[in-house]
């Protein structure tokens, strides 16, 4: 046991030691957890707009008038119509809105003479699709106020998170990212690194046991991550105020098992790679990009084909932050997210056996 | 001069002899052009609807069938009531759920209309607001077809939308000249740095220090063969978008490329800028993954800018993808020129030329 | 100034920190001597080679190596030095004759000299057969060689050699140190640390540094009788045993 702890203190201090990795090893989770939290939002709050009449009478600029207060919108000013492609290919603008020249006759007259004609046309940058759908929905409501239908305009609730804030569903992405960063990444790099500079041979021949000295290279990436988990529910809770009204204790189990899988993912890197620039391209290539890509931690799953969705499944973050999703935003019990918890143990235990049996067939 | 095309003769020989790297190259591009366009789609379709339907009037069967029919929508159930359709939303089946009231049909056609009840489901903030929008219009849409079907007179205020430069509004063609900033982002800010302290860890980079090798020469000959390389992945990229998803750029290849070489520059003077302060591999990349981080999430590439807070949107004005990933855009969709993009290319020409010169100033070959 | 001193310092210190690395050392060297430059690890040995070298500043002091200035003409000493040192290995994932291009190269040799040299060095290294062997393939002993060879390709005035026997066998050595005395005997001058005090037998000069001073300077013979000891070896004992500093 007391050569367990001397090895401990060894990498304690090769971490210390590094100040700028570790400050940016916790430092990472905090500017992540803000940056989702207040900075970016896949919601479309801002739609510039320009503005083609003809005739700007009483009606239109009513109209106008009533987009321009309006949050959502900026009025960049009335424009001449062989101008629309200008702003629009300049970025000046996302929408111009189009009134036609017989505005104001055609939304009095009822008798359907019209209708094939328009009298609003909206013209969109459609380079982003969802600025002009969200774009031409909140613009036609805004301007149908005077319809009659108005009066049948559901009403519309959102559950879960009522002010609709990305940073919700970012968090436990962000878990997802982190661990595998630190865990896997982190260690498979610091034990190949013993192997490059042959110190690793050093300690092998040491009367430890080849476990132990595995054991104290993965303890302080494993405290490293429990701090980074603590900042990261911490910040979640009080800075964006995410419920968590689930069970804590499937919370911080859940988080526990997968770092402990990312470590063993880390030591079974460490067994394939050779030099430390292997070690970071396979943990760069193999398990982060597939992470931010398939976990649906950023872009949702049930949107990919069914390969990429087939492949999503053997993609342990995906499990954990559905199962985190579940616990912290929706709040529910941890029955809720067994089949979770049962995947990443499979997947755990599958892992730190094959790991362990690969460093025992390295070291024969 | 000389000097240099010795020093480049050394790298490309290393970076072909290396097993790992010209694979890279060719698989990295195929990887990103592949995969990501599938993946990093915000495409909103195939939103799951559950209808409590409390009315059962021929107008209930129009809007649930209106709901069926449509590409947006899935149709999970139709239920009695409430509570159990709010289960499946609670079981993350449904996004959204349409309470239709009982006598809903009969009061519209008295005119005094109840009103049509939207729950969205939040967890997936995106899902779930363009969810209740597209629910919102289709009933509004219903209403306004039943109405005219009743023979109420409704104003003429119809609209038409054009969705210009993407008309199917197809969320990949907005990802993809973004995604190429990535490979190049990888390519030509990480690679080099990678390489630059390899030599430091090895100790020949010390070697060349006592030789007259000039900074600016050695650097130069480090970052050159990075700059080829990420013009022929871009091109392989473009390449690729255009053979998979038939998307060529709208603009001229004059402007991407001028934006492509600006930026690479700006990258590659990063890169070795960080090479430069660190000691080991891993600090230089821990280093510059904390600068891609910020870049992947802040320059526009996931979320767009003018959504950020006053405080986000002054921070990206510094970062050079952004500028990149506007240029790229537009561009390719838009077909916009240089001179209407001036602004974007003076950034980026600042920002190559600040990196650069940083990373010139930065080596050190005396302490 | 006097042409023929090649190195020649004065009161060069050396701080990092706190931590006085090199303190107030002078010593000349002249053309074509083989100055032994001894030390126990630590001594502030290839501190001080670094900044005769131009890869660090003094803190205090001045010095000239091949008539240029360690202070403001860094880069005109590295025109006239070559540096090999034990940490230092050729690029090993390019050939013996891509490693000898690139550094001819660097230092602008014309393609004739080029060629030519590169048949005598391989010639006199018996390295032929080699020339288009990975550098990262060959034996220690031979990289070392190797390395001493390509650090005189451009024919330096002085050339400096940290450790460079550090690790091989003694017949290697051996050979090593030939080349070394036929460099020298073309009157080239030698600047060479190490550890083996065989080794400090075959200088014409040596200098024994603990920390961060030099404690002796004289020629093997007249310091053996200086210290009334049998061998180098003794000497240094002897000198090293009052160190402060250690390993």
């Amino acid at each position: 046991m007391g050569n367990f702890v001397s090895f401990v203190r060894k990498e304690m201090l090769h971490i210390i030691r590094d100040p700028r990795t570790m400050l940016i090893v916790l430092l990472m989770p905090i500017v992540q957890m803000l940056l989702f939290g207040f900075a970016i939002s896949t919601e479309i709050n801002n739609i510039d707009f320009a503005v083609v009449a003809p005739k700007q009478s009483e009606t239109i600029r009513r109209q106008v008038e009533r987009l321009a207060v309006n949050d959502y919108f900026t009025f960049k000013g009335y424009i001449a119509p062989q101008t629309i492609d200008d702003v629009l290919r300049r970025g000046d603008v996302d929408a111009v809105v189009v009134f036609a020249n017989d505005y104001d006759r055609r939304i009095t007259d009822t008798s359907g003479a019209n209708r094939s004609r328009p009298a609003i046309q909206l013209i969109f940058d459609a380079s982003n699709p969802n600025i002009a759908t969200s774009g031409s929905g909140y613009i036609q409501r805004v301007l149908q106020q005077e319809s009659p239908l108005t009066a049948a305009m559901p009403e519309t609730h959102t559950m879960y998170n009522p002010q609709m804030k990305s940073a919700y569903n970012f968090v436990p992405g962000i878990m997802g990212l982190i661990f595998l960063l630190i865990c896997a990444m982190m260690t498979s790099i610091s034990i190949v690194r013993e192997k490059e500079t042959g110190t690793m041979e050093v300690l092998l021949v040491s009367p430890a046991r080849p476990l132990q000295i595995i054991f104290s290279k993965m303890i302080p990436y494993f405290l490293l991550s429990c701090i980074n988990l603590m900042t990261i529910l911490l910040l979640a809770r009080f800075a964006l105020e995410v419920p968590m009204t689930g069970s804590m204790f499937g919370l911080i189990g859940i988080s526990l098992l997968y770092i402990l899988l990312a470590l063993a993912l880390g030591l079974f890197i460490s067994t394939i790679a050779r030099t430390q620039v292997a070690a970071m391209l396979v943990s760069g290539m193999v398990l982060l990009m597939p992470v931010i890509m398939l976990s649906g931690m950023a872009f949702p799953v049930e949107n990919m084909p069914g390969v990429l969705r087939a492949v999503s499944c053997i993609v342990p973050a995906r499990w954990y932050i559905d199962a985190m999703r579940k616990l912290m935003i929706e709040g529910v019990h941890f029955d809720a997210v067994l089949k979770e918890f049962l995947v990443l143990t499979a997947m755990t235990a599958i892992l730190v056996t094959v790991a362990l049996k690969k460093f025992k067939d390295k070291l024969e | 001069m000389k000097t240099l095309f010795i020093l480049l003769d050394k790298e490309v020989r290393q970076f072909i002899r290396n097993s790992f790297m010209p694979k890279l190259v060719l698989i990295f591009p195929l990887m990103i052009m592949l995969i990501m366009p599938w993946v990093t789609t915000m495409d909103v379709r195939h939103i799951n609807v559950s209808v409590v339907d409390q009315d059962h009037s021929s107008a209930s069967r129009r809007l649930i069938q209106k709901i069926n029919a449509s590409d947006y929508f899935s149709l999970v159930q139709v239920s009695e009531h409430y509570e159990e359709s709010f289960r499946q939303l609670e079981a993350n089946n449904a996004d959204v759920i349409i309470e239709i009231p009982d006598r809903f049909g009969e009061s519209l056609v008295e005119g005094s209309a109840e009103k049509l009840r939207i729950t969205a489901n939040g967890v997936n903030a995106m899902k779930g607001g363009i969810g209740a929008q597209y629910t919102t219009q289709t009933a509004m849409q219903t209403l306004s077809e039943l109405l005219a079907e009743e023979g109420s007179q409704l104003p003429n205020d119809t609209f038409v939308i054009e969705n210009r430069y993407n008309p199917t509004l197809e969320y990949r063609n907005y990802m993809i000249p973004a995604l190429m900033i990535m490979l190049l982002i990888m390519l030509c800010g990480f690679l080099p740095s990678l390489n630059l302290v390899g030599e430091k860890e090895v100790g020949t980079i010390e070697q060349i220090n006592v030789t007259p090798v000039g900074r600016f020469t050695f650097t130069l000959a480090k970052l050159i063969p990075y700059w080829v390389i990420g013009l022929i992945v871009l091109s392989i990229a473009m390449l690729l978008a255009y053979i998979i998803y038939g998307l060529s750029p709208v603009g001229s290849f004059g402007a991407i490329y001028l934006a492509a070489i600006l930026f690479i520059l700006t990258m590659s003077g990063l890169g070795v800028t960080i090479a430069n302060g660190s000691s080991t591999m891993q600090q230089a990349m821990f280093v510059m993954f904390f600068f891609v981080m910020v870049f992947v999430l802040m320059s526009g590439l996931i979320t767009p800018i003018a959504s950020m807070p006053e405080w986000a949107q002054w921070i990206t004005r510094f970062l050079p993808p952004r500028y990149f990933i506007e240029i790229m855009q537009a561009v390719y969709l838009k077909g916009t020129s240089i001179n209407e993009l001036w602004q974007a290319y003076t950034a980026l020409t600042l920002f190559a030329t600040l990196f650069d010169l940083l990373a010139a100033v930065t080596y050190k070959k005396q302490t | 100034m006097d042409r023929n001193k090649v190195i020649s310092v004065k009161n060069l210190s050396k701080k990092f920190g706190e931590f006085l690395a090199v303190d107030r050392i002078s010593f000349e060297v002249e053309r074509g001597e083989i100055f032994g430059f001894l030390g126990a690890n630590g001594a502030g040995k290839t501190t001080a080679m670094r900044m005769l070298c131009g890869l660090s500043y003094p803190t205090s002091g001045s010095g000239t190596v091949a008539g240029y200035d360690i202070m403001t003409q860094g880069e005109e000493i590295k025109r006239h030095i070559g540096y090999m040192s034990q940490r230092f290995s050729l690029y090993e994932d390019l050939t013996v004759w891509e490693n000898i291009r690139l550094y001819a190269g660097i230092y602008g040799l014309t393609r004739r000299q080029t060629l030519r040299r590169t048949v005598e060095l391989l010639d006199r290294l018996q390295f032929r057969s080699e020339i288009h062997t990975l550098v990262g393939l060959l034996p220690l002993g031979w990289k070392q060689k190797l390395a001493f060879s390509v650090a005189t390709l451009h024919h330096p005035e002085v050339i400096f050699l940290d450790e460079p026997t550090g690790g091989v066998d003694p017949i290697t050595r051996r050979q090593f140190w030939e080349l070394i005395y036929e460099a020298s005997a073309a009157g080239t001058t030698i600047f060479v640390t190490t550890h083996y005090m065989d080794e400090a037998e075959y200088c014409s000069r040596v200098s024994i540094m603990v920390d961060g001073q030099i404690r002796a300077l004289a020629a093997p013979a007249e310091l053996k009788r200086q210290f009334a000891a049998q061998t180098m070896d003794e000497v240094f004992r002897i000198l090293a045993r009052d160190a402060k500093r250690g390993e």
